[in-house]
């Protein structure tokens, strides 16, 4: 198990590589120059600009630029933002938590309708309760994200007037106590993870639904009910483990998912998340804080991707072999 | 440029003295009907307190003033810092930091005398060491700054003493005293730090407002300064609050949680008048100091001709433009100037949209056969080509579908291809356009030598339609050479009569601001230069406060 | 139950196909007359569904635009399902070294931020119609890729192909006449399920901006506007929206009867 787990370990190194050094050469072919001005401004000299453009070592090959790159973030230093200097490492770490946590709720209050939904359905497929569910997670499914949003806002916002429709904290935030604080918070994250959860539901519930329908119909199902098993426990104790298992890997590949957040939830929201930031830095072609986003994104797929690998093979032996 | 706009704050002085009888008399009416007096004191007194919640689409860069470009920053900036001159009300340029400034006879030396008394946030007195040091990192090569270029024309730069300022410049250079309106920075505490990073973020000015704190994506904090030199603000905090979607924005204001934003002019023209709205605020509307235009590539055979620009300027019907993409909310713009610039030339009048005459001139200029689609021919070439625009500008992509339009009326087939930003400068600096529709924001000075004159084609300067008008370069020329403003002004005149009549740009239009701002701010007086200049007299009535301390 | 999920999705789809086709005839306006005397003006007998910010009608645009819709969802999805079914087969049948290649090639796309793509792809071609369906098919196709490799790893080990094997039969005639039919059912659904989501990723690219060029209409460009003014033009957002509603849910339930009916058939 051990020497499985290094061996493919080690076959992520050539594989980073490779992301890294197909994405520096995409981000600086494409054309687009960085900038931070978001209009012309005649009071920005030639002279400036060109030096701007040495400052940036812009002038190199790129090669010499990927190498020199490359040489810093072996030791851990992702350079600085073109915007703002600042280290690309901080401007990461200010957006990544409320991302995370955005998420991970989401992903979380997906997983927790999406079983008991799915399961239901599979019980009687077709039936009442199947159809109404199928038509609601296909209608969340098909709402592009930001109308969907707007139309909670103005009904909840608005119109109830019950909930904040921007931001992650009130203005008076800073005057709260500590429980009130986390209140606040929730309050805000309401309309952002119910929308994400009401998009993503229709992927999951369907999932687990068609999947429970399969193993519904295995032999050792019949033979359990055969047996005089209660319904409660075979769908509990054996269906539903078997039906499980394919989840690991859709997990797994949700990792980026949960890193990258998403440009238009966090424009219309006003959260201040990764989606956002990497969006406005390939706008701006801000090159360090892209390769930033890309390097911890492909990492954390990929990791992702091993341990969702791992996970089935600890469940199933024959997996390490082949 | 919006840092000018909020630069420009003004004194108020005091209205002479109060003669003596009056003084009685008011003083008689105090006892006589004292709930009256009280009553107008606190309406009409400004009174401290309260905050002011600015909502803004886009974040700030940087706080260090010379690295901010974009708006954002500069709408902070504006606030923190102080340059040695600045704009008034009436856009005249008036002491900021300097009290007093005299330039040379031939024009080669500024001397700056500068206020005695003023005080950083942090309590160090602000001397001439700071302006030094500005200067200096201004024209340091390793400086990330985009503003160098007006301050590279400085030959020697003397400090007399603590408040005296020697300038002597390689040539005359009269936009100089704008380019002073530059926000100065502290020495002391900027002498040892190598790259701004800390300050950028933590940013320590002599203006009205003390930075307190920047929370990453949603807001920037910032408090009145006790000790302004010209006098404390009213409103005790500004608070910037950072949402980029324009919907999500408005409907904050809707909520109240808003006190001032721009609005877009549907909103100003349909969604803002309810009853909710004319209780809860006020709308301002003034003419901005910027404009819109097609510039077009004149190395491009088929815009090199003159009377085809001017055929196009005859097609387009700009007032159809205003109503369709401003909703009424603004002026033709009739050249590189806008009208409450003193360089402003009343007499130029705009074309008027007359297809049959661009019809004519397209035929002068050999664009006369039709094909099928019933696009201009000359020769095998057809009358086609793409407009470029940015994306992410709603006023604009309507303004192309407009001109889309018209001009297919006339026999052009026009493409539209919005790209992002980083794109269309890189595709500009390439020369790879024909026409592209942008917006310019100008500065206060009139001075658009870097827009117009024959030599700044090059890759990364600003003529990049590649206009070349030998009058036209002699005046600018003279027009940065010469002082007084009213010779100035008479050589931008000409200046402005003559590029409306070479057409290297279609001027399009003017647009209104359109500033919102909630009911119970006082104080707000918008003048040709808008309403920020006098942003720390603004002030809300005690019992409208919103926000204690 | 399948059959009412296909006949409800191919009703919903066939209608749309109908509009789309007959969009010339049906349209009472030419979908880009700009009418600056008439912006936003609501449902009337003049325009029954209502103008646009520029005055032009709506239902003309709507119409207009289930070309856009349509045409996206169907290229670009064939765009994905071309590439996709090629280099999962490909890594499916072939296993081992042109496998695991392929498949690093896969995870290294997955492991792009798609937006990033689809940006830097709207710089590089110019964004038409055809170029943003051609820009939605090449950053889609790595999930297909996934499920057919799976599919065709199972299959290849079925007694039926290495019986077929065994007789002489050529690679290409095994993957192509026994591995692939065998696969379509999923391919099928994927593909229509996907549908759905190219017109999805047209809204989202025309909320950033960066959807098909004006004055040409698409729901998602259309919504868009519509989003600013909600509440003075319902109409604007309110159409657009059914629009996009419907035809992903018809696609999505044309998917989900083929699928039932497909694993009722095995």
């Amino acid at each position: 198990m051990l020497s499985y787990f290094l061996k493919r370990l080690f076959s992520l190194v050539p594989l980073l590589l490779g992301i890294t050094f197909i994405s520096f050469l995409i981000i600086h072919l494409a054309p687009g120059k960085p900038s931070y001005l978001k209009e012309m401004n005649p009071r920005i000299s030639a002279e400036a600009q060109e030096r701007l453009i040495r400052l940036y070592q812009l002038d190199k090959p790129i090669l010499v630029q990927y190498i020199h790159w490359l040489k810093r973030v072996i030791k851990l230093d992702f350079g600085n933002s073109f915007a703002d200097g600042r280290k690309v490492i901080v401007r990461i770490r200010e957006r990544l938590p409320i991302t995370l946590l955005i998420n991970a709720l989401s992903l979380f209050f997906i997983l927790l309708f999406a079983f008991p939904v799915g399961i239901i359905s599979s019980l009687k497929p077709n039936g009442v309760f199947d159809k109404c569910t199928t038509l609601f997670v296909f209608i969340g499914f098909s709402l592009p994200s930001f109308y969907l949003a707007l139309l909670l806002m103005l009904l909840f916002g608005i119109k109830l007037g019950c909930l904040p429709i921007s931001g992650i904290v009130s203005f008076n935030h800073s005057q709260l106590s500590s429980g009130e604080r986390i209140l606040d918070i929730a309050k805000h994250l309401i309309l952002p993870v119910s929308v994400a959860t009401f998009g993503g539901l229709a992927g999951f519930s369907r999932y687990v639904r068609a999947n429970m329908i399969e193993v519904l119909k295995q032999d050792y199902i019949r033979t359990a009910y055969a047996q005089g098993i209660g319904r409660g426990r075979i769908v509990c104790k054996f269906a539903l483990k078997n039906a499980l298992l394919p989840l690991i890997t859709i997990l797994g590949l949700s990792v980026p998912g949960l890193l990258g957040g998403s440009v238009i939830l966090e424009s219309v929201f006003a959260i201040p998340g990764m989606g956002r930031l990497l969006y406005e830095a390939t706008l701006s072609r801000d090159y360090p804080l892209i390769m930033g986003g890309v390097v911890i994104g492909a990492v954390l797929t990929l990791l992702g991707n091993l341990i969702a690998d791992l996970c089935y093979a600890w469940a199933d032996p024959r997996i390490r072999y082949q | 440029m919006r840092a000018d706009f909020w630069r420009k704050k003004r004194f108020v002085k005091l209205r002479g003295l109060v003669r003596r009888p009056l003084i009685f008399f008011i003083l008689s009416l105090f006892l006589l009907f004292p709930s009256f007096f009280l009553y107008a004191q606190e309406d009409n007194q400004p009174c401290y307190g309260d905050a002011i919640i600015v909502g803004s689409i886009g974040e700030p860069i940087t706080l260090v003033p010379i690295l901010a470009a974009d708006s954002a920053s500069q709408d902070i900036v504006g606030l923190v810092f102080n340059g040695l001159l600045k704009y008034d009300k009436d856009i005249n340029l008036v002491g900021d930091l300097a009290e007093d400034w005299e330039v040379s006879e031939d024009g080669l030396v500024i001397t700056f005398y500068l206020r005695k008394g003023v005080k950083w946030q942090d309590g160090v007195p602000f001397t001439a060491e700071d302006v030094l040091f500005t200067y200096k990192k201004l024209v340091d090569p390793h400086t990330k700054t985009p503003y160098s270029g007006d301050f590279e024309r400085i030959k020697k730069f003397e400090v007399i003493d603590d408040y005296t300022i020697k300038i002597t410049y390689k040539q005359p250079f009269s936009p100089a005293l704008a380019s002073w309106t530059m926000p100065i920075m502290p020495s002391h505490l900027l002498k040892n730090e190598e790259d701004f990073k800390h300050f950028a973020r933590h940013p320590v000015g002599t203006g009205p407002y003390r930075f307190i704190k920047w929370e990453t994506g949603s807001k920037i904090v910032l408090e009145a300064y006790d000790e302004y030199f010209q006098g404390r603000p009213y409103i005790d905090r500004y608070i910037y609050y950072i949402i980029p979607d324009q919907s999500t924005l408005f409907l904050e204001l809707k909520n109240r949680n808003l006190d001032y934003i721009s609005l877009t002019p549907l909103q100003y023209q349909r969604q803002t008048n309810t009853e909710f709205f004319k209780k809860n605020f006020r709308k301002y509307r003034y003419l901005s100091f910027g404009y819109t235009y097609i510039g077009w590539n004149l190395n491009n055979p088929k815009f090199k001709d003159k009377r085809v620009r001017q055929a196009i300027n005859y097609a387009i019907d700009k007032e159809e433009i205003i109503k369709g993409v401003l909703l009424g909310l603004g002026r033709v713009c009739t050249g590189p100037f806008v009208p409450n610039s003193w360089a402003y030339n009343p007499a130029v009048k705009p074309a008027e949209y007359n297809p049959e005459k661009a019809r004519q001139l397209l035929a002068l200029a050999g664009w006369k056969k039709k094909d099928k689609e019933g696009i201009l021919l000359k020769g095998n070439e057809r009358f086609e080509f793409t407009l470029l625009t940015n994306q992410g500008n709603v006023s604009r992509r309507k303004c192309a579908e407009i001109i889309q339009q018209k001009l297919r009326e006339i026999g052009i087939k026009m493409h539209i291809k919005i790209v992002e930003w980083g794109c269309l400068l890189d595709l500009i600096e390439r020369r790879e356009f024909e026409a592209v529709l942008l917006g310019w924001g100008l500065s206060r000075d009139p001075d658009c030598y870097d827009i117009f004159h024959s030599s700044k084609t090059g890759p990364r300067e600003f003529n990049f339609v590649s206009y070349k008008n030998k009058e036209v370069d002699r005046l600018l020329e003279e027009g940065r050479r010469v002082f007084s403003q009213s010779k100035r002004k008479e050589i931008y005149q000409k200046v402005h009569k003559l590029i409306y009549e070479d057409q290297p740009y279609t001027f399009l239009y003017v647009p209104d601001a359109l500033p919102i701002i909630d009911a119970r701010f006082r104080g707000i007086e918008p003048t040709i230069n808008g309403i920020g200049y006098n942003f720390i007299k603004w002030w809300v009535p005690k019992d409208k406060q919103r926000f204690k301390r | 139950m399948s059959r009412r999920f296909i006949l409800s999705g191919s009703l919903i789809i066939g209608i749309l196909i109908i509009l789309a086709l007959f969009a010339p005839l049906l349209s009472p306006y030419d979908p880009n007359k700009i009418d600056v005397e008439n912006i936003l003006s609501p449902p009337s007998k003049a325009h029954i569904l209502g103008t646009d910010s520029l005055g032009r009608d709506l239902l003309s645009r709507i119409l207009y635009g289930t070309r856009v819709s349509l045409k996206v969802g169907v290229v670009a999805v064939g765009i994905a399902l071309l590439i996709g079914v090629a280099i999962g087969a490909l890594a499916g049948y072939c296993s081992g070294r042109i496998d695991a290649l392929l498949m690093r090639f896969v995870d290294i796309m997955l492991c792009f931020p798609t937006f990033f793509l689809l940006l830097s792809m709207v710089a590089f071609l110019r964004p038409t119609v055809f170029n943003i369906m051609l820009i939605i098919g090449l950053t889609s196709w790595m999930g297909v890729a996934r499920i057919v490799r799976a599919e065709v790893l199972s299959i290849k080990e079925r007694e039926f192909i290495r019986y077929i094997k065994a007789m002489g039969a050529g690679d290409m005639r095994i993957v192509s006449k026994h591995i692939l039919p065998n696969v379509l059912p999923s391919i099928l659904v994927v593909g229509i399920l996907r549908m759905g989501g190219a017109i999805l990723t047209e809204s989202a690219l025309s909320f950033l901006g960066l959807g098909v060029q004006p004055p040409i209409p698409s729901w998602g460009s259309i919504l868009m506007e519509g989003k600013s003014v909600m509440d003075i033009a319902w109409w604007m957002s309110v159409f657009p929206g059914i629009a996009i509603l419907l035809t992903v849910l018809g696609y999505n339930l044309l998917a989900e009867g083929i699928r039932t009916l497909a694993i009722s058939r095995s």
